[in-house]
């Protein structure tokens, strides 16, 4: 009898001591020669329980966590028959025949991070004994303009937030003219809170790269920039590793799979600034200069980089194609609203039960997404709001959780899809301090191109941090919301347009509490100590 | 020269002549590397920072002359990105994050402790030189918030004390044995 032994060693599981446990776990299948096969992987998504083990024996699977190095011994014997009686172990979080049964596994769709946590991330083999690179095999024999009408009738809308239509944004680069075209991954996860690229290319690198291959060959693309966060030095040597096994497994470089088709990979390593998630701030890095937006139109997708088509999309965007030229796009389109396919991945954390990475069929509510599969808030404190979308996102309260996740009905609530970072507050959190503190972000962030968000955003939050000071007035509101709209209308880029979302949206659903700030000067959820405010705007 | 609170920027005046010498060879090699690509510069600036901790006015020089680039286009660029350090980092950099996860779990009261305890202010290095201290937007690790990075372990669930007490580790103890990964 062989059981299997997967250790999450992603990022969050490492930071929760998953490297040790792994340790102490091979060190006792080793020295004592045990029937079982000991396997790293990425991240099963229940951050919250981490570091976690997962055992599969005669088809059972068990998720341990947080697990103990010193808890290797005990879990081991457990499964081998040996237990001592008695014998407390580690915490059992889930006991389950299929996945589907563990509640916070049962209620999401994984797709681009079904294999996240399952697979070795380190191991081609393991990718392609779970289908992959079929469909890139499968696109290498349909024409162009058939795989993006696939992705057309996939409904597949851009994951980092925005949602423009992809199969659109691919048929624009695709009818340029120019022959030298690239292709560019956007995994500069900048927004705080949000870990959903990180988690993918750590579980499942290849799958992030058959996506762009993909798309290269439907564009017509020759080279591919994947734009990463130098934070994530696990994702970047994912990321080289893979590409280099792929490389000699003839995916990657001249004539792959006899195709006639070349393309190669460069990854290059963003150097810690929020504004070069936007696109054409973005290409001036890659460029190697300030990464600065510019005036668009032209369009990446028309001029790009260097001057040529480039079309940009961000991970999740790229994670998604293999499934849908894989299982079809009508299959994709299913699980989504008539306006958009598919499922989406949120970084759920916060003052939540069960934090972790969640992917699930666009559509589902926000209730049943903050409740369900998050378990509602910790301690049994009151739910206050959601955060959607970071610093460009905004606040949806109590009264809106039925709210769709959807593009145009987050829209409406004055939040936004956002790229996937969902942070839930309790009764204990004051929503003026969370808008001052993501103006906090945006106004170090600025790149100081435009003067509205250069001083906009300085000006907004000077506001803010009186308000939460207690030196707040009747009239700063008023300056608040017409700066809001300033910034909003006249920003050069996206940084700036969005920036007053976080405080637009928390002045529509949370006047109250301004308006105890201003005129009592106090803070209802007892949070603002109008002192406490410290060494801010410290960056260039 | 007037001391200016923004780190780096008094540093950079013109100093006269150029650079005579060659550059030293690990510098040479890394910059040769990058030669004639008209989109290296940030990765040569970053290799040139992970071999020395940080990027001196000696390497930015050398940098702009080997690579055939302005030094005010040098300089802008390194001064652009959070990442480039201007000063050596102390031995053990001390990390606050604060994502919004960490800062709805109080992550501003261990930032002010470890300020208060260390007696430096944010970007700034004890006077030994043993700590930096450093805050960062957002360490992709929510769900352990708040989370204090020291060196390269990484602290979840932290308290105000509990900072203080993982760097105390750090300051006793020069070294410790590393684990060996299988």
């Amino acid at each position: 009898m062989n059981i299997t032994v997967r250790v999450g060693l992603s990022t969050c599981g490492r930071a929760a001591g998953a490297q040790a446990v792994f340790n102490a776990l091979a060190t006792q299948v080793r020295e004592h020669a045990l029937p079982v096969t000991l396997q790293p992987t990425g991240c099963v998504g229940a951050c919250h329980r981490e570091p976690l083990v997962e055992v599969v024996d005669n088809g059972v699977t068990t998720l341990y966590g947080p697990v103990a190095s010193g808890d290797a011994a005990a879990l081991l014997l457990r499964h081998l028959g040996a237990a001592p009686a008695g014998d407390a172990g580690p915490p059992v979080v889930s006991r389950h025949a299929d996945r589907h049964d563990y509640p916070f596994l049962g209620r999401q769709v994984k797709v681009t991070t079904g294999l996240c946590g399952v697979i070795d991330p380190h191991s081609l083999d393991d990718y392609l004994a779970h289908d992959g690179y079929a469909a890139l095999r499968q696109a290498l024999t349909m024409k162009p303009e058939a795989i993006i009408q696939a992705v057309k009738d996939a409904h597949l809308r851009g994951r980092g937030g925005a949602g423009f239509p992809t199969g659109q944004k691919w048929e624009i680069s695709r009818r340029q003219a120019d022959p030298r075209k690239f292709i560019i991954c956007n995994a500069d996860e900048g927004d705080p809170g949000a870990f959903m690229d990180r988690t993918m290319i750590e579980g499942d690198p290849h799958r992030v790269l058959e996506g762009m291959l993909i798309a290269a060959r439907a564009i017509g693309a020759q080279t591919g920039y994947i734009y990463i966060r130098a934070e994530y030095p696990l994702a970047v040597a994912a990321l080289h590793e893979a590409i280099a096994q792929a490389r000699d497994a003839g995916f990657v470089g001249k004539n792959i799979l006899g195709s006639g088709m070349d393309f190669d990979f460069v990854v290059k390593e963003g150097a810690g600034a929020f504004v070069c998630g936007e696109e054409t701030a973005l290409m001036r890095s890659i460029e190697g200069h300030r990464g600065m937006p510019t005036m668009r139109p032209p369009y990446p997708s028309v001029h790009g980089l260097w001057g040529h088509p480039t079309n940009i999309n961000n991970v999740e965007t790229y994670a998604s194609i293999p499934a849908i030229l894989g299982n079809g796009p009508d299959w994709f389109a299913g699980m989504g609203t008539a306006r958009s396919g598919g499922t989406k991945a949120f970084a759920l954390a916060g003052a939540i039960q069960n934090s972790g990475l969640v992917e699930i069929p666009i559509g589902m509510t926000l209730r049943e997404m903050v409740f369900d599969i998050g378990g509602g808030c910790r301690d049994g404190r009151a739910f206050k709001a959601v955060q959607l979308g970071g610093p460009s996102g905004g606040c949806i309260p109590a009264d809106l959780l039925d709210t769709r996740i959807d593009y145009e009905d987050l829209r409406a609530t004055g939040a936004i899809m956002g790229s996937g970072g969902m942070i839930v507050a309790d009764e204990r959190t004051c929503m003026v301090d969370i808008a001052r503190y993501f103006l906090t972000f945006t106004q170090d962030e600025s790149c100081g191109k435009c003067i509205p968000c250069r001083v906009g955003t300085r000006k907004m939050l000077n506001i803010l941090t009186a308000i939460t000071q207690g030196r707040g007035t009747a009239e700063d509101l008023a300056r608040l919301t017409r700066l809001c709209h300033t910034v909003h209308t006249t920003s050069l880029c996206g940084l700036g347009q969005t920036a007053p979302n976080p405080v637009l949206t928390t002045m529509r659903y949370f006047e109250d509490e301004y308006h105890a700030h201003v005129d009592a000067h106090s803070c209802p959820a007892g949070s603002c100590q109008m002192h406490g405010v410290h060494a801010e705007g410290s960056h260039a | 020269m007037v001391s200016r609170k923004r780190s780096g920027a008094r540093k950079y005046a013109y100093r006269g002549d150029p650079l005579v010498e060659p550059p030293p060879p690990e510098l040479a090699a890394i910059l040769e590397r990058h030669r004639g690509a008209r989109d290296g510069l940030i990765t040569a600036l970053e290799e040139i920072q992970r071999h020395y901790g940080y990027l001196g006015q000696d390497q930015l020089r050398y940098a702009a002359r080997e690579l055939s680039f302005p030094l005010a286009q040098v300089y802008g660029v390194a001064t652009f990105y959070n990442l480039f350090l201007f000063d050596p980092p102390g031995e053990v950099v001390v990390r606050v994050c604060r994502g919004t996860a960490c800062h709805v779990n109080q992550a501003d009261a261990i930032l002010q402790h470890l300020c208060d305890k260390l007696e430096i202010g944010v970007d700034e290095t004890t006077p030994d030189g043993r700590f930096t201290l450093q805050t960062v937007a957002c360490m992709g690790a929510c769900s352990l918030a708040p989370v204090v990075v020291v060196g390269d372990e990484t602290h979840g669930r932290m308290t105000p004390d509990g900072a203080w007490a993982a760097l105390d580790d750090e300051r006793q103890v020069a070294a410790s044995p590393t684990e060996e990964a299988t």
